[in-house]
């Protein structure tokens, strides 16, 4: 049986699923909040206030999660809801995770076979940056970092497994 | 079109607003909308209401959008209503999943206004 990481270098396949990873993120962003991502000329660190994670189980498991600071996910409400940023109110939580859930179904369902065989948990979030998540995972996190509206976002799958 | 009751069955109240303003961007008159956070709400409500139209989400808490599509036939008010599903879940297997429960439509998010009128108005259209 091979190991995730055998899995994940083989054929490209982890440059492959980060492609997927940020394609799925823009059609997310571009469809429900009307948004183009850009990619960010240096890869800074991207300031963490909100967490959106989603669990992802079957014959992929791992966890997808999308960060950005607090303003970042106050300016993705307002875009989703079609209201001023002053008037988002308590809906930050819940449309960060909406993105994120988005952005798990979107991700498994580009790649051939996985989208019956795979589920997703409802989305969790954490408010706050002082916390580390362990996740399980047993490859380094396939990483994508991507600027809404010149703010940094990021976009992370920790993979436990995979079943052939 | 005449003016719609319409009920939005979702567990994100941020996705239940974005469902009411695509709904109004494709043209629909809505005359009432009615909210619930999973099935089992959902037919609650629909005992005490008359609806036109039903857009549900899949995956919920308490009851999914799938076993209350199938309970719906025993709910009175709900006979002869259009549900189309609205969710991250986008595999074929899936929509014949739906589909075979008593879905008439199928919506995979991300989506736009366009398509939820592309996918309305046909089974409004069905009804009347």
């Amino acid at each position: 049986m091979k190991s995730v990481s055998e899995i994940l270098t083989e054929n490209g396949t982890r440059e492959s699923w980060i492609q997927l990873i940020e394609v799925a993120s823009r059609e997310v962003f571009e469809l429900m909040l009307d948004c183009r991502l850009t990619v960010p000329v240096t890869a800074e660190e991207t300031p963490v206030g909100v967490t959106a994670m989603v669990g992802l189980a079957g014959q992929l498991c791992g966890v997808l999660s999308i960060r950005c600071n607090g303003r970042t996910a106050a300016l993705m409400t307002s875009k989703m809801l079609g209201v001023a940023l002053d008037n988002v109110g308590p809906d930050v939580a819940d449309a960060l995770g909406e993105v994120c859930n988005m952005i798990a179904g979107n991700f498994k369902n580009k790649i051939a076979g996985l989208g019956n065989r795979c589920m997703l948990s409802p989305p969790s979030v954490i408010t706050g940056s002082d916390y580390d998540l362990h996740s399980l995972a047993v490859s380094p996190a396939l990483e994508v970092r991507l600027l809404f509206e010149g703010l940094p976002i990021l976009v992370s799958l920790h993979v436990r497994h995979i079943h052939g | 079109m005449d003016s719609v009751r319409c009920l939005i069955v979702d567990d994100s109240s941020v996705m239940r607003k974005i469902v009411e303003r695509c709904l109004r961007q494709a043209g629909l008159d809505l005359k009432q909308v009615l909210e619930a956070g999973n099935g089992a709400e959902a037919l609650s409500v629909l005992r005490d209401n008359v609806v036109d139209l039903i857009l549900c989400d899949i995956n919920m808490p308490v009851m999914d959008g799938l076993e209350f599509v199938k309970q719906l036939p025993g709910v009175p008010n709900a006979k002869g209503v259009p549900v189309v599903m609205i969710t991250t879940e986008g595999s074929e297997a899936h929509v014949v999943q739906a589909i075979s429960c008593g879905a008439q439509g199928y919506i995979r998010k991300p989506f736009t206004a366009e398509q939820v009128k592309e996918h309305v108005m046909p089974v409004l259209a069905g009804k009347s």
